[in-house]
């Protein structure tokens, strides 16, 4: 994480002075987003640039669903499954995703190529269902355009 | 048409969320006018007297919160936007991020001007990643003509704009969680009092407030209180931004002004039901607001459907509320046995595990109605569904216990029938049919 400091400082210029915790989850994302994953290392860096308890990463890292301590697949493809989407194909959406990759919702495929994940609300009701692919939403999606995305995904 | 406009009276075109898009369209005046002319207890006045209720579901009035903090006695304060819109059926506040964006961050200067707050901040949910970028883009381009920073158009006021992403929990909605999200630590709601306009943000008095409500004040400042009154109804004045999702053929965002006719609006404005079925319920403000049935209801007869206008009072008169103006419509045919077990699933999932009544009673209630799902349901299990939905009620820090409690509730209650028959037979009496066919 120590090549990311120099952007960490320019975060904190926006932030009152002294209360350097506040940067914990900014870092952390950014730690994901950069390696795909946050590591031991990651955090014994976080705990010494931050001056914060490991405890406190540690509590904080296994809060939230969007951080993960070990790698997955190249795309995530997480599906929602909360009331509009389901009311809009989303239960079928998943078991033909399910299917076409062969494996349940939190695996990942040998290859390491998709990780599949349910996920619940993404505020995309309106346009449901919705996959979202890493970080782009995928949106009024049917089992032929998740075909058709399937195949641009290396 | 559904009103009179606040917040969408623009037409979206590629640039229409930029800086310059937004000053063409008289963007930042208020703000030039504010800081030459207003006291900050002006502005505060304002919103008081504007009548605008808190749009992220609590509809409390934003001016009376505002008047808790006194923006001279010497500490320091904290004005939050909470853009962790995450309540199941919502995405109006995405359609502010995504289109308008500078009318957030001139409310947020408005609003920090009022309160003394020199550090603001916007809490945006972690999966939302094109309003992200749209809102990013918003304040460096604010920061590179002097809209933040210090001094901000000479006028001696600073103040900077952090932009705060969660990171996956529906929790951090509830504001007193986003607190402890951004403080770094576990984000778990917290007792009150102390209000957080007292004790909030790293001890200070803070003010959080929605989006859409915040993102209203450059309209208001700019157009004055009168004017928005004027629009909607006496106790329930400006305009509600509505997403509406489920079976409906037109789903997405509507500014609707408040009073104005539900019937026309599912009917003619969002174009019906889909497959032309009739209409079984509605949720009307994400799925914490309980669920009203459509025709044939126990709390709204026909006749008062027809009539039926959308604001505060009417909705909390039959028993539900505006929300979050999460609107799911569901037509005839739909299973609620199995939708109910998709809302279950999510409480028990969001849950953040501070409370034990939430967090074992969400658990129990989401493995009682997947039994029932399963065919295993038992005679004594609405009882029990019914018990622990009560037992919660009150007894947690935050409202997600109570919320699911009440959805519960409303979907035992109106479709007591449909669970009845799941538990005799076994399967589902509309074939667990969540789609619309």
């Amino acid at each position: 994480m120590k090549h990311l400091i120099p952007e960490f400082e320019r975060m904190k210029r926006r932030l009152p002075p002294g209360h350097d915790a506040t940067l914990l989850l900014p870092c952390l994302r950014r730690i994901q987003e950069d390696r795909g994953y946050i590591a031991g290392d990651d955090i014994d860096g976080l705990v010494a640039y931050l001056g914060v308890p490991r405890i406190q990463v540690e509590e904080v890292l296994s809060f939230y669903g969007m951080l993960r301590r070990e790698p997955i697949g190249r795309w995530h493809l997480q599906v929602c499954h909360n009331v509009s989407c389901s009311m809009r194909g989303a239960e079928r959406l998943l078991d033909h995703l399910s299917g076409r990759l062969g494996i349940q919702p939190g695996e990942t495929t040998p290859d390491r190529r998709f990780t599949l994940s349910t996920v619940e609300c993404l505020g995309s009701c309106g346009t449901a269902p919705v996959v979202m692919v890493n970080e782009a939403y995928h949106e009024n999606l049917d089992a032929a355009d998740l075909d058709a995305l399937l195949e641009r995904l290396d | 048409m559904t009103g009179r406009k606040v917040l969408t009276g623009f037409e979206i075109t590629a640039d229409s969320h930029t800086l310059a898009a937004y000053r063409a369209r008289g963007g930042y005046e208020a703000l030039a006018r504010a800081l030459e002319t207003m006291q900050p207890e002006d502005v505060t006045q304002e919103i008081v007297d504007s009548g605008i209720q808190g749009r992220g579901g609590a509809a409390f009035p934003a001016g009376r919160k505002w008047q808790g903090i006194d923006p001279h006695d010497g500490q320091p304060h904290y004005l939050i936007a909470n853009a962790d819109e995450g309540e199941p059926g919502t995405f109006k506040d995405r359609w502010v991020l995504e289109h308008d964006p500078h009318a957030l961050l001139e409310s947020m200067l408005l609003g920090s001007y009022a309160l003394g707050v020199r550090h603001a901040f916007v809490y945006i949910r972690g999966e939302y990643d094109r309003p992200w970028r749209r809102l990013d883009a918003a304040v460096e381009e604010a920061y590179a003509e002097g809209l933040f920073g210090e001094n901000i158009l000479g006028s001696g006021f600073s103040c900077d704009l952090f932009v705060f992403r969660g990171a996956g929990a529906y929790v951090c909605g509830e504001a007193s969680s986003l607190l402890g999200s951004i403080e770094g630590t576990r984000a778990w709601p917290r007792n009150r009092p102390p209000r957080m306009t007292v004790r909030g943000l790293y001890q200070a008095p803070t003010v959080v407030n929605n989006v859409e409500t915040i993102a209203s004040v450059a309209w208001i400042i700019r157009n004055g209180a009168q004017a928005f009154r004027e629009i909607g109804t006496e106790k329930s004045p400006g305009t509600r931004l509505i997403s509406i999702s489920g079976h409906i053929r037109y789903p997405g965002v509507y500014e609707v002004e408040l009073g104005y006719s539900w019937t026309k609006f599912l009917h003619e404005d969002c174009g019906g039901l889909l497959c032309n079925k009739a209409l079984k319920a509605v949720i009307p403000g994400g799925i914490s607001s309980q669920v009203l049935t459509g025709m044939d209801a126990k709390v709204l007869t026909p006749g008062e459907v027809e009539g039926m206008t959308l604001d505060h009072e009417v909705l909390r008169a039959a028993g539900s509320s505006l929300g979050s103006g999460g609107m799911i419509v569901i037509a005839a045919g739909t299973c609620m046995v199995r939708l109910l077990q998709i809302m279950l699933r999510f409480y028990r999932h969001e849950s953040c595990g501070q409370c034990t009544p939430c967090r074992e009673g969400t658990g129990w209630m989401h493995r009682i109605i997947d039994r029932i799902v399963a065919g295993d349901g038992r005679p004594e299990d609405i009882g029990t569904l019914y018990h622990i939905a009560r037992f919660n009620d009150g007894t947690t820090i935050c409202g997600l216990g109570d919320a699911a409690g009440y959805a519960a509730i409303a979907m035992l209650d109106n479709f007591r029938d449909e669970f009845d028959h799941y538990i005799e037979h076994g399967h589902s009496k509309f074939g667990g049919n969540l789609e619309c066919q």
